[in-house]
């Protein structure tokens, strides 16, 4: 399968998305700039982390008005998987794709750490490589992470099991002193109700090679090829 | 006679004036005088530093370019090399910590760039006055902050760093930041404007008055009148500075560049006078030309302006349409500005009407003075203390806690946290052991790096302290599995017209000199700071090595964990009955007196050889430098990192406190599987390295027994919490 990453101008994760999926997963991938319209030759759409447009005004709420989103929003629409990590998150949220917003930091803060986080279940195109409630250990590199949403909408996504990924310690308890940055039921990545756009602040292209100290970022990644050659298979 | 304040208001002497009209051959105008004020500034022009500079060792085999350049550039070997630099942004950070920490940041990675180098690591050395000053905590969370916010948002590592603690730093803090890029020997740009004819362009951001005079600014003490001056300080804007770094990198693949210069201090003044002064060459160009973001500009304020994310571009004549081409993919102003000449002279127009015209070797070729110097009455009195006289302390547990707790010496993940270490995924040993290891993807290479400096011993004994301050990043290096191949380095002294700084500052490069020079580590790149003073006095002289390594395969990669119990602990090195300048009279009598350890470079250089090579053989399960904190503290903090206890047993013939806490030079100590431990005495016999077991690594506890007397005995978690404690404690105090 080919991945497309889309390339903002701030992006910064761009080239290690790239590395992890090309290098250590061996897929196909190819960068997408932010004014390309034309995204039917990729089967999974990244958008990377970083800071695009230097995350001035409010994160991610510029690039959501990058000429390529119009063709991201049809992507979603088809049910093509989608996975924004980081600012990919936040500009996933302003552009509507996910509910809910990311606000800064319970300390007010950056953090970049190592995090303990807990698949809370397999059954996505995501997640299907792991267990349920399975620990990885995913780290976070953000200052506006604290996942806020009405209480209408935090319902319905713990109802309809669109909380993939939550914050936890290494035993996976999800505890306050476990969530690092505030969010609201230590949400660390959520999907819409159709399950075919992940957003998630954890950075699993971090953990793909070894040599990085840990490879649960292979599960997420494996999880959409896993995903995307079983529907080939199944069409077949 | 002209008026006194002519040279007085644009910061030079009388003298300097007269030099100016012998060039010219007629008097200076306003706007000619204002490009020698801030080019003859110390902060430009290196007027007091450079006859020192002579003094270091900066060639080598692998040396592809020295001090001179944007950045300086070592190989390391299937023609790929390393490019780095440090800097000082000490004054800025005074006066705004944010985004005088965040320019910083901005100007050095511009440096890399400029050579044509991929930025992959930064590090940074900050100082700060004792942290229950409200003041020294507003500035290290400004500082810190303006670090990260520049370094993640453009996507460059920071991966290691120092951050150390004196009243001396108080009012004048230290912020030393590094940059250190990658680049394939045929990549590498230089800073001339070769080729009469060619065009000069301005690329990246627009021109304000921000930052104005910022250079002459940083060429004098801090007063209470500084903070009228917080206009010097100039904005940060990272996004901009990301889109300029990709744009540059994707323009020197064209090969259309002759030339590139960053405009950092001094903007378009430095960077058209200093090009053309590296090419023989001369530069006419026109301000009205300059893309401005304020109006009623003049032409002196287009020309010394310090604002930010712009480079100054030579490019062949007929070829700028590709730079358009790039520039505004980019969203970046690209602009002809003006061209290459022959007469050696940088013309200034204003609409194309001549408003000033100087030699631009002469602005690039600051006067050079060798001030007088003294040897300062204090070293001899502080050197004459023997800390031995003092009484030995009835519990050791109860020191080394206070060690692990003390700001020096405990954890800095408070700071490094805030910092995306991880971005690029070539971060393969992080903050928090003795060197940061950054891996090349593609290759089975990587480089180690370190920053370090000791601003006690400097001030004790600036020979010894240079010396040490090379020695111990070369420690770190090895340490981390690298071989030290090159340093940069950051000269944090004074006021230079004062004797006793001036001594101070010639013997830090003596000794620094001295060590490069045995541990075979160059200096390509560097940069001076005077003038750190507040009306308390100067801070302690305080040279800031940054080092590179490196590692010709990424498995020698060695942290300063234990790692599994039943491994033996082992001392290379010889422990010495010193005390004198320690962290334990620092923090336990808060005295900094005493003679500073010695340091045999040659020993030094043996004990690096010997660990670096059972590294390599794969026999080393750990191994840490033993530095501040002596003996014990390395022990502690490889208990900590690993989560490992450890049973430890000494018998030497020097006093408990001195054997546990005393600082003696040229030490590692290392952990090994026992069956390897033949193999380790092999290889320090064939160094000469004395070679000690001290202890197995085993259970949850550290304890040291010394002579056959239990003094430490303390579980590995309560020292975590001590150690972890601190920072965090006082910085959330407000």
């Amino acid at each position: 399968m080919r991945f497309g990453i889309i390339v903002f101008p701030g992006s910064n994760c761009d080239s290690d998305c790239y590395h992890a999926l090309r290098d250590v997963m061996g897929q196909d991938v190819r960068y997408v700039w932010h004014k390309e319209s034309d995204i039917s030759d990729v089967d999974c759409v990244v958008l990377p982390g970083g800071f695009s447009y230097g995350d001035y005004l409010r994160c991610g709420a510029i690039a959501r008005f990058s000429p390529v989103m119009q063709s991201v929003q049809d992507f979603a629409e088809m049910g093509k998987p989608i996975i924004g990590i980081c600012n990919g998150f936040q500009i996933l949220t302003e552009a509507g794709l996910l509910p809910g917003a990311l606000i800064r930091n319970r300390e007010l803060k950056f953090i970049c750490q190592p995090q303990y986080i807990r698949v809370e279940h397999n059954r996505s195109m995501f997640t299907n490589m792991c267990q349920d409630r399975q620990v990885l250990n995913v780290p976070i590199a953000h200052g506006e992470g604290n996942y806020v949403a009405d209480e209408a909408t935090l319902e319905r996504l713990e109802a309809n099991g669109q909380v993939i990924f939550r914050y936890c310690d290494a035993q996976g308890e999800c505890t306050n002193e476990a969530n690092p940055n505030g969010s609201m039921h230590n949400i660390a990545g959520i999907m819409n109700e159709k399950g075919n756009v992940l957003g998630m602040m954890p950075h699993p292209e971090r953990v793909c090679d070894p040599i990085l100290g840990g490879t649960d970022g292979r599960l997420i990644f494996g999880s959409i090829v896993e995903w995307a050659e079983r529907r080939i298979a199944n069409a077949k | 006679m002209p008026s006194k304040q002519r040279w007085d208001e644009v910061g030079l002497t009388e003298n300097e004036y007269r030099m100016i009209i012998d060039i010219l051959g007629r008097e200076p105008n306003d706007l000619e005088l204002n490009l020698y004020g801030v080019m003859w500034s110390e902060h430009c022009g290196y007027k007091h530093s450079r006859a020192m500079l002579k003094m270091f060792p900066t060639s080598g085999p692998r040396i592809l370019q020295g001090p001179g350049e944007n950045a300086g550039i070592v190989d390391i070997g299937d023609g790929l090399a390393v490019c780095m630099k440090v800097e000082s942004h000490n004054h800025p950070s005074a006066l705004e910590p944010y985004q005088g920490a965040a320019t910083g940041m901005g100007g050095i990675i511009r440096d890399i760039f400029t050579m044509g180098s991929r930025p992959v690591a930064l590090l940074d050395s900050l100082k700060f006055g004792p942290l229950d000053n409200p003041r020294s905590r507003y500035l290290m969370d400004g500082i810190v902050s303006g670090i990260a916010g520049y370094g993640n948002c453009i996507g460059i590592p920071t991966v290691a760093g120092e951050v150390g603690f004196d009243p001396c730093y108080t009012g004048n803090p230290l912020v030393n930041a590094m940059c250190v890029g990658l680049i394939r020997h045929d990549e590498i740009q230089r800073g001339a404007a070769a080729g009469v004819g060619n065009s000069v362009m301005i690329v990246g951001h627009t021109t304000g008055r921000d930052g104005m005079g910022g250079a002459s600014f940083a060429s004098v003490e801090i007063t209470a009148e500084s903070e009228e001056r917080r206009s010097a300080v100039q904005v940060g804007d990272p996004f901009m500075e990301k889109l300029l770094l990709e744009a540059c990198l994707e323009l020197f693949k064209t090969g259309c560049v002759v030339g590139i210069q960053d405009m950092g201090a001094a903007g378009i003044i430095s960077s058209t006078c200093e090009t053309a002064a590296r090419a023989g060459t001369g530069i006419e160009l026109d301000v009205a030309l300059v893309p401005k973001r304020e109006t009623g500009m003049t032409p002196t304020e287009v020309m010394i302006s310090e604002s930010q994310e712009r480079m100054l571009v030579i490019v062949e004549k007929g070829r700028e349409q590709e730079v358009y081409d790039i520039f505004d993919k980019w969203g970046l102003h690209a602009v002809v500005i003006g061209h290459v000449t022959d007469d050696g002279m940088l013309r200034v127009l204003d609409n194309g009407v001549k408003v000033g015209e100087v030699p631009a070797k002469s602005l690039a070729e600051a006067p050079v003075y060798r001030p007088g110097y003294e040897k300062p009455a204090y070293i001899d009195e502080l050197a004459a203390f023997d800390p031995l006289t003092l009484p030995l302390p009835d519990d050791m547990n109860d020191v080394l806690l206070k060690l692990l707790a003390s700001p020096d010496i405990c954890s800095k993940r408070w700071v490094y946290r805030q910092y995306d270490y991880m971005v690029r995924t070539d971060t393969a040993l992080p903050p928090g052991s003795d060197a940061a290891v950054v891996r090349i993807k593609g290759t089975h290479k990587a480089i180690a790096l370190t920053i370090d400096s000791n601003g006690r011993y400097s001030y004790l004994d600036p020979y010894k302290g240079g010396a040490i301050a090379v020695a111990e990043a070369a420690r770190n290096i090895v340490c981390s599995g690298a071989l030290p191949i090159a340093i940069t380095d950051c000269l944090n002294f004074g006021t230079p017209e004062k004797p006793d700084i001036y001594w101070q500052f010639r013997e830090s490069i003596m000794g620094m000199a001295e060590a490069c020079r045995a541990l075979d580590t160059p200096v390509i790149s560097g940069n001076v700071s005077f003038y750190n003073e507040t009306d308390r006095g100067a801070i302690y002289p305080t040279p800031t090595v940054g080092m590179a390594g490196v590692m010709e395969d990424v498995k020698h990669i060695t942290t300063q964990a234990f790692k599994k119990d039943g491994d033996a602990i082992v001392l290379l090195g010889e422990t010495k009955e010193e005390l004198g300048a320690s962290q334990f009279l620092n923090i336990i009598y808060g005295m900094q007196k005493g003679k500073v350890p010695d340091i045999n470079l040659e020993k030094e250089s043996s004990v690096q050889k010997a660990t670096l090579k059972a590294i390599q053989e794969g026999i080393i399960s750990s191994a840490h430098d033993c530095s501040d904190g002596g003996l014990a503290i390395a022990l502690a903090e490889s208990c900590i990192s690993g989560r490992k206890g450890a049973y430890v047993n000494l018998k030497f013939g020097i006093r408990t406190d001195a054997l546990l806490f005393g600082e003696s030079q040229s030490r590692i100590l290392i952990s090994l599987k026992p069956e390897y431990l033949d193999k380790l005495f092999v290889i320090c016999e064939s160094f000469g390295v004395p070679c000690q077991v001290i202890g197995t690594v085993y259970g949850d506890r550290l304890n040291v027994d010394v002579n056959g007397n239990k003094v430490v005995q303390l579980p590995v978690e309560e020292m975590k919490d001590k150690w972890e404690g601190t920072i965090p404690a006082y910085m959330n105090r407000r």
